[in-house]
């Protein structure tokens, strides 16, 4: 039954963070207050994608997009806005971006230039609530195939769409499908992998919050495509409300017949059972995965046999990331030629991007694949904040590279960004700027991959902690000059010499920052000197005699107490030899005036 | 079941919930879960239990304890605090968020305070990188972190 408002609030992760919950019982709560149940309609949605502007909400007809509301505004917005038809100005967000959002959401679903297709129903409908997504031709797909096509005409439409593996390799999903399909065997498995480990990665996150009967759907198509009769799904353990939903959206549907025993009374049977990961990076490699689900350590076997013929408990299975599956109604609805008439000729579709980092709109993004990494930074994110100067693009989280300038042209696709020595990834995208510093950065990577190896394989367990000695010791400004060539060495060992996905791609993020950040190494080793002023070995810190004001709040602060100086009779002085460039006197001053300067 | 886990309520529920999974494939992980739910950690004699109704090599259950950051095998302060370390917070400074509570609770990662209010540890990147740096406390998320804000939100769980 139609309303005459209806309000969306945003209930993905972040804005969830900013107490949406409380705003949306405070609207309710207006809402009842004054009457108006009958008339306005409340929905917590996914991920709308704005998530620095959170908590969001949008009030149709009139598409008003509210940010930063508080439970305090919801007295404010019921009364003027849906009592008396005025929008509430100050908490109105009037820029072009906001425009496009606005416009993007009244068009028609399946818009040819349409930007969102795996994200089309985040942020506009319940994902607990079954109905709406079936409104918005939700299980339309899975009516199709079972009725309509064979599973060998949806294996090959699938293939003919050219839609590549979300995870990150870019695999020929319809390969994958064709292989499992032809598996001998009576009992098969699809796995959805939904171990979104990458740090600075939310895109299947926001898309299982957001729309989770999307996934299930694409699932069932795939298992009546190859053959298999029950799936699983890996989901990190972090991720509680996308367990939640999943649980409420897999219910729902055995309910209606759409899962389960004889789906639309097909003949065909099918089942879902949730698995939750424990916080293992290596767990998102599919042989790994698949331990993980089996209740065993999460380590990686060697591959040949594959999973799609010895996979979960020995049988052949079919793993796709959430993203991809988040495809696959799209494409039975719209046909594989719709799909490959966006993005490019080899990544056909779209891409989701998770943009944070240094950046003014961070949050989640829908893009051709094809879309410029400029465009995305700086038309879509709106540039880096604070008048700072863009320095590299982070993508493909520890198994990927750092982007410099001179490339942000290029266009996304799973090849252009190989030959970077960056990768695709799952699709997190982090901007720095100036003052991040590129060997820290590298270390960074290199100290997550260390740790989160299984242990299992030599090259892994014993190369990537010699790498990460050799840059911390050129973090601490004791880099020798063969360092760098030494880290080239045992990079390529690495490689080429372990066994999985995680040894092989761990050394990107240095080869790539040694590709196009050298100088900064070189800078460090040769210097001692850390341009970004990130390593606190080569920084120190200094008072500005003309700028202190003797106010005593840094001596105060100093949990070293390196600090002396008598209030009211500036200057200051750190004593270096104390000092240990904590940053806390920074902070606290208020007149600015200490620096950080290079040590040497 | 000994003497004293018949007597014990969550070794009672741990056992109800085992009965229930028995029956799934691998169900090892799913049970540890369960029994983390519980117990607020795994400790040796859970492990023990786990094994021997499951019928699973205790070497076997102890390896996927340990193997996981998930399972914990010390028992937790009241609050956990869970900071993200993840790359966006990392690049928007999560190294000086781990200094703030340093100075601020006297304990580094993986410690808890002396009067068991506060545990620390780190994250991998708990998804919400628009607000970066964040800080999970319990279940809650606290981002755009800086040294105010923590002293709010520290204060808040001090009550």
């Amino acid at each position: 039954m139609p309303k005459r408002i209806d309000v969306l609030i945003c209930g993905g992760a972040a804005c969830l963070s900013s107490h949406s919950d409380e705003v949306r019982a405070a609207i309710v709560r207006e809402i009842e207050a004054h009457g108006l149940g009958k008339e306005v309609r409340v929905v917590e949605t996914g991920c709308m994608g704005p998530c620095e502007l959170g908590p969001v909400m949008v009030v149709y007809p009139d598409g008003a997009f509210y940010i930063r509301v508080s439970p305090q505004d919801a007295r404010e917005i019921v009364e003027e806005h849906f009592l008396k038809g005025r929008p509430v100005q100050r908490l109105l967000w009037e820029t072009p971006e906001a425009r496009r959002i606005i416009e993007e959401r009244k068009q028609v679903p399946f818009f040819a230039k349409q930007k969102k297709v795996v994200l089309a129903n985040c942020g506009l409908i319940d994902p607990e609530n079954i109905e709406e997504y079936i409104a918005a031709d939700g299980y339309t797909a899975l009516g199709k195939v079972l009725t309509e096509m064979s599973p060998q005409e949806v294996v090959e439409e699938i293939a003919a769409s050219g839609l590549r593996g979300r995870g990150g390799a870019g695999f020929p999903t319809g390969r994958k499908w064709k292989f499992v399909a032809d598996a001998p065997g009576s009992v098969k498995y699809v796995v959805c992998n939904g171990d979104e480990g990458d740090p600075g990665a939310f895109m299947d996150r926001s898309l299982l919050e957001g729309d989770p009967h999307a996934v299930i759907e694409g699932m069932t198509i795939a298992a009546y495509a190859v053959g298999a009769s029950r799936g699983y799904i890996y989901v990190r353990a972090e991720y509680p409300l996308a367990i939640k939903r999943l649980k409420i959206a897999t219910t729902a549907a055995r309910g209606m017949g759409l899962l389960g025993e004889d789906i639309l009374e097909t003949g065909f049977s099918f089942d879902i059972e949730l698995r939750m990961g424990a916080g293992a990076f290596v767990c998102g490699e599919e042989t790994a995965l698949i331990a993980s689900i089996e209740g065993k350590r999460g380590q990686p076997r060697p591959r040949p046999p594959y999973p799609a013929v010895q996979g979960l408990f020995e049988r052949p299975t079919l793993i796709n990331n959430v993203e991809t599956f988040g495809n696959i109604r799209h494409i039975i609805l719209n046909g594989a030629d719709w799909f490959r008439s966006i993005g490019t000729e080899a990544s056909p579709g779209t891409k989701v991007f998770a943009l944070s980092g240094k950046v003014i709109n961070t949050g989640l993004v829908e893009v051709p694949m094809g879309t410029t990494l400029r465009e995305l930074i700086f038309g879509i994110g709106g540039g880096i904040p604070d008048g700072k100067e863009f320095k590299a693009v982070q993508t493909g989280g520890p198994s990927g590279g750092c982007i410099p300038a001179e490339h942000l042209d290029t266009p996304i696709d799973y090849e252009s960004l190989q030959a970077l020595g960056a990768i695709m990834g799952s699709g997190g995208v982090i901007v720095m700027d100036e003052d991040n510093c590129m060997v820290n950065l590298a270390r960074f990577f290199l100290e997550f991959t260390a740790s989160e190896s299984c242990g299992q394989c030599v090259p892994c367990r014993v190369g990537l902690p010699a790498m990460l000695e050799i840059l911390e010791r050129i973090s601490r400004g004791a880099g020798r000059p063969d360092d760098l060539d030494r880290l080239e060495q045992l990079a390529e060992t690495v490689q080429r010499a372990s066994l999985c996905g995680l040894g092989q791609t761990a050394p990107n993020p240095v080869l790539s920052t040694l590709r196009y950040f050298r100088e900064e190494y070189e800078e460090h080793i040769r210097e001692g000197r850390c341009r970004a002023k990130v390593c606190t070995a080569l920084v120190r810190y200094w008072i500005d005699p003309e700028a202190c004001r003797g106010c005593d709040q840094c001596r105060r602060a100093c949990p070293v107490e390196a600090i002396s100086g008598t209030p009211g009779k500036p200057p200051y002085v750190i004593d270096e030899g104390m000092c240990v460039r904590c940053g806390t006197c920074r902070e606290v001053c208020p007149f600015s005036a200490i620096e950080i300067l290079d040590r040497r | 079941m000994d003497a004293v886990q018949i007597d014990n309520p969550k070794f009672r529920e741990l056992e109800r919930i085992i009965g229930k999974y028995r029956t799934i494939d691998g169900p090892l992980i799913e049970v540890l879960h369960k029994a983390q739910g519980i117990f607020g950690y795994i400790p040796p004699e859970v492990e023990r239990f786990v094994a021997k109704e499951l019928k699973i090599p205790l070497s076997t259950v102890h390896g996927v304890v340990t193997f996981y950051n998930f399972f914990r095998t010390q028992p937790q302060g009241k609050h956990v605090i869970n900071v993200c370390l993840g790359t966006a917070c990392h690049v928007k400074g999560a190294s000086r968020v781990v200094e703030i509570l340093r100075e601020e609770l006297g304990i580094g990662i993986g410690e808890t305070t002396k009067d068991g209010r506060f545990t620390l540890t780190a994250v991998r990147c708990v998804g919400a990188c628009g607000l970066a740096p964040v800080m999970m406390i319990d279940d809650e998320v606290y981002g755009r972190l800086d040294r105010e804000k923590i002293k709010k939100v520290l204060a808040e769980y001090r009550e």
